[in-house]
């Protein structure tokens, strides 16, 4: 055991232990280390008393201020709930018209719809709803199951090919795997269907083939899309005759999509959102596209 | 390495190394339809090695000089090793985690590289493979020089070393085919964390029978620490890892703690491997590295004592302050609360005594990159240990919880604290073991030293940056009483940050790699130190008392 020193740079002693080289001084505990410890420890004992905090058996102290979390954050929910009754009852209760017309009401439909869709519909269509390859663009003029804000409820509220009991459902079959169609049919078809869209298409070279497809066209594909091609929204059929693709416009997705056919999915929003919620998104993404330039 | 063993110890080394691959076979066996029978192939592989090893020189000529003359340090210089290539592990995971939340396209649309997998790679592959080998060969070192006795076996701290790295590999092999029980640093499953409980014991077993035969009247400080480490880890890691497997061939458990309870074991476990591995262990580390390498006596024995037992005690109750605004009881949350402030005096006054122990030293700090790391790290654990007192604190964690302040803060301490202290002490250490007269590139030191800090602060401060701003627009309302932002708004404001704590974990990862090729060169080329005696006290060294 090594002697008591006394540390030169210090002046303090060293307790006489000695490991491996290292030695200890046997300097008191600084007196700002025993405030702060007097301190935190009061602050401890003052604390336990106004809140909830020792366990006794079956239940605990409960505290002088008679604070809990659960009353607390109930409490909270009912003032957000009274900060946002003013509108929030009317949204919920008056019809698409009035709230359309009422100015501030839109901008509280965009303000808190903003936050709604971003958090529920952005993951597929977009934070700006624009949508992207397989999603639809929800800014455009052009809808599936139609853009007015009772409908759009009625999609959000159902969903697409859904489980849900009054989804909405629609499927464009697989006319090449399943051979409704043969090879030449299908690329006939589509070309067709190109052509509707894209006028300078129908060249002399094409005109056959456009021609043959038109005839598949009337017989396999007019009873959902319609006869000139321009879909119908009561069965969720896109309009095929404008630039506005749900899955792409090219020559070769359309040949796929006939091929193998399409069924989108949409989620019902039914029992996630409540029905002041699902109004606000219809009003929302109704009024993206009316926005749109 | 098997040089140093008997005819008989090499017998039980075999045998212990055969017996692991018939587990390793009868897991293989039994989980043959489950990835349970691909950990079972990895238990028989590696056994099956290290039995060839043993094997291959079973007949080679046996020590012949009495070995009690001289320290163990044979798995100590494996397990320098092992951590140093076990950071570079986990901080390249680190590396690309963080890359990935900058930029999704990096989990290359692959189940094994996808972040929620990816992401328990890095953190077991820095805390349990870096973090834990540095503690397991610092803690050979320390107890043998501290008691003046050698390690109390010859064969058991080599199945310590190896068999944890053992568990370090089936608990990453895992995660990256999807195995987990999904709690936090316990994601390991039942048959990985009973190996570990038997490796643990051992450890425990040895440092204690070490410490019983030591030639000191004393115990330091750094074992106290050590000590702890061992001990409250073995508890920690048994209560929270209570689970029923489906059945003997899967590798899929359920935990038997229910809800709530679940949820208060797993971090109560969670913040004293904070506490007990990351804090206990890693000041055993500064206690012993720092004075040596500034040469001065340390601060105030009063202080340790303090300390150590304000920490020990402290930690304990702080955990369930992870639970604040949950179904977890308010009065709960109030202890939690409360003993996490109480717990910043105890961890100022270490990180105070470590500071306080350079007066007379602070020459040394400035030319000495080695005692810089160290008082780096000090500094460092002192900033992260008042944060997190700070956030435990109710309304602060109303803010900063689910953010990225959390992972700044976790972060300071791991990058700042365990990492820094770690450097410093191997960088002291690491020439010693080889008997060179220094490390290979003084230069190379101080670039890592500046690295080191420049990730960690670059790290920390975007992170303080996101995780404020986060928990601020999580929190802003409209004055109409709507939420501003949704939740992809957020993550929006969060890119730059991420880039920013991608490029700064790079820093750090580079310095790390400069470190093991500079550790690297030390140990083949430095120029030999003279001998100095460096040994323990045996009954022909002891003059008459």
């Amino acid at each position: 055991m090594a002697e008591v020193e006394r540390d030169p740079v210090s002046g303090r002693e060293t307790t006489g232990h000695e490991w491996n080289g290292i030695k200890e001084l046997d300097t008191p505990v600084p007196r700002g280390v025993l405030m702060f410890l007097i301190v935190t420890h009061v602050w401890a004992i003052v604390w336990w008393f106004l809140v909830p905090s020792w366990p006794l058996g079956t239940t605990y102290t409960k505290g002088l201020l008679d604070i809990d979390q659960k009353t607390t954050v109930e409490a909270r929910v009912i003032e957000g709930q009274r900060e946002r009754a003013n509108w929030a009852t009317r949204l919920e209760s008056e019809p698409y018209e009035a709230i359309l017309s009422d100015e501030n009401l839109m901008n509280v439909v965009r303000s808190s719809g903003r936050q709604l869709f971003g958090d529920n519909c952005a993951a597929c269509h977009g934070r700006d709803g624009r949508g992207r390859a397989n999603y639809p663009d929800l800014t455009d003029d052009d809808w599936l199951w139609g853009g007015e804000p009772a409908l759009i409820e009625e999609t959000l509220r159902v969903g697409i090919n859904t489980l849900h009991p009054e989804t909405r459902i629609a499927q464009m079959p697989a006319f090449g795997r399943d051979q409704m169609l043969d090879r030449e049919q299908v690329r006939s078809v589509a070309a067709y269907v190109y052509s509707l869209s894209h006028p300078d298409y129908s060249t002399p070279d094409n005109l056959d083939r456009i021609q043959a497809g038109q005839e598949v066209f009337a017989t396999t594909c007019a009873a959902c899309h319609g006869e000139n091609g321009e879909g119908i929204r009561d069965v969720g059929a896109p309009n095929l005759t404008d630039p506005y693709w749900v899955y792409g416009g090219d020559l070769d997705t359309i040949i796929a999509s006939v091929h193998g056919g399409r069924q989108g999915h949409m989620p019902t929003w039914d029992e996630r959102l409540t029905a002041a919620e699902i109004k606000t998104l219809a009003l929302y993404v109704h009024d993206l596209g009316m926005r749109q330039p | 390495m098997l040089a140093n063993l008997t005819s008989s110890e090499r017998q039980t080394a075999l045998v212990l190394a055969g017996g692991v691959a018939v587990a390793g076979l009868v897991m293989a066996v039994l989980g043959r339809s489950d990835v349970l029978g691909v950990h079972g192939v990895i238990v028989m592989l590696c056994g099956g090695f290290v039995a060839w090893r043993i094997m291959s020189s079973f007949y080679a000529a046996e020590p012949t000089q009495d070995r009690s003359v001289s320290y163990y340090d044979d798995p100590i210089k494996a397990g320098i090793a092992l951590a140093m290539a076990w950071a570079v592990f986990g901080m390249f995971m680190g590396v690309w985690v963080a890359a990935q939340l900058a930029w999704p396209d990096l989990a290359f649309d692959a189940a094994w590289s996808s972040f929620g997998r990816l992401r328990p790679t890095h953190t077991s592959g820095v805390i349990f493979g870096f973090g834990g080998n540095a503690l397991i060969a610092t803690s050979f070192h320390v107890v043998q020089r501290t008691s003046r006795a050698r390690l109390a076996g010859q064969v058991s701290p080599w199945f310590v070393l190896l068999g944890y790295n053992l568990f370090c590999v089936l608990a990453i092999s895992g995660y990256l085919m999807g195995i987990t029980q999904s709690k936090e640093y316990a994601e390991a499953e039942w048959y990985a964390d009973i190996w570990l409980v038997i490796v643990w014991v051992t450890y425990f077993i040895l440092y204690i029978k070490t410490i019983a035969r030591r030639n000191e009247p004393h115990i330091y400080v750094a074992n106290w620490y050590f000590m702890a480490f061992i001990v409250v880890v073995a508890i920690l890691h048994i209560v929270n890892n209570l689970a029923l497997p489906i059945s003997w061939g899967h590798a899929k458990s359920y935990t038997i703690w229910p809800g709530v309870q679940d949820a208060m074991v797993q971090w109560w476990y969670g913040h004293n491997a904070v506490a007990f591995f990351l804090t206990a262990g890693f000041l055993g580390m500064l206690y012993y590295y720092l004075p040596v390498r500034a040469q001065r006596p340390i601060f105030s024995y009063r202080l340790s004592i303090l300390s150590f037992w304000g920490i020990t005690f402290f930690y304990m109750w702080a955990g369930s302050h992870h639970l604040h605004y949950t179904a977890l009881p308010h009065w709960v949350q109030t202890l939690g609360m409360t003993f996490s402030v109480m717990l910043l005096v105890p961890s100022w006054a270490s990180a105070g005594n470590a500071l306080l122990t350079l007066n007379g030293a602070w020459h040394r700090v400035r030319q000495d990159a080695t005692l810089r790391f160290m008082m780096a790290a000090a500094v460092f654990y002192g900033l992260s240990t008042f944060e997190g007192s700070f956030m435990a604190i109710r309304p602060v964690n109303s803010l900063s919880h689910y953010t990225d302040w959390t992972v700044g803060h976790v972060h300071a301490g791991a990058l700042g604290w365990v990492a820094l202290i770690t450097f410093g002490s191997l960088y002291t250490l690491v020439p010693k073991l080889w008997k060179r007269q220094g490390m290979y590139s003084d230069a190379l030191v101080e670039v890592h030293f500046w690295l080191s800090i420049a990730g960690a602060l670059i790290y920390v401060f975007a992170m303080w940056n996101s995780g404020i701003i986060q928990g601020l627009m999580w929190r802003t309302y409209t004055e109409d009483g709507a939420l501003s932002y949704s939740f992809i708004d957020s993550l929006v404001a969060m890119y730059p940050y991420y880039i920013a704590r991608a490029f700064g974990g790079l820093l750090f990862l580079i310095g790390t790699i400069i470190g093991c090729y500079n550790m690297w060169m030390t140990v083949r080329s430095a120029p030999h130190a003279a001998p100095e005696r460096d040994a323990p006290v045996t009954p022909a060294t002891v003059p008459g008392e």
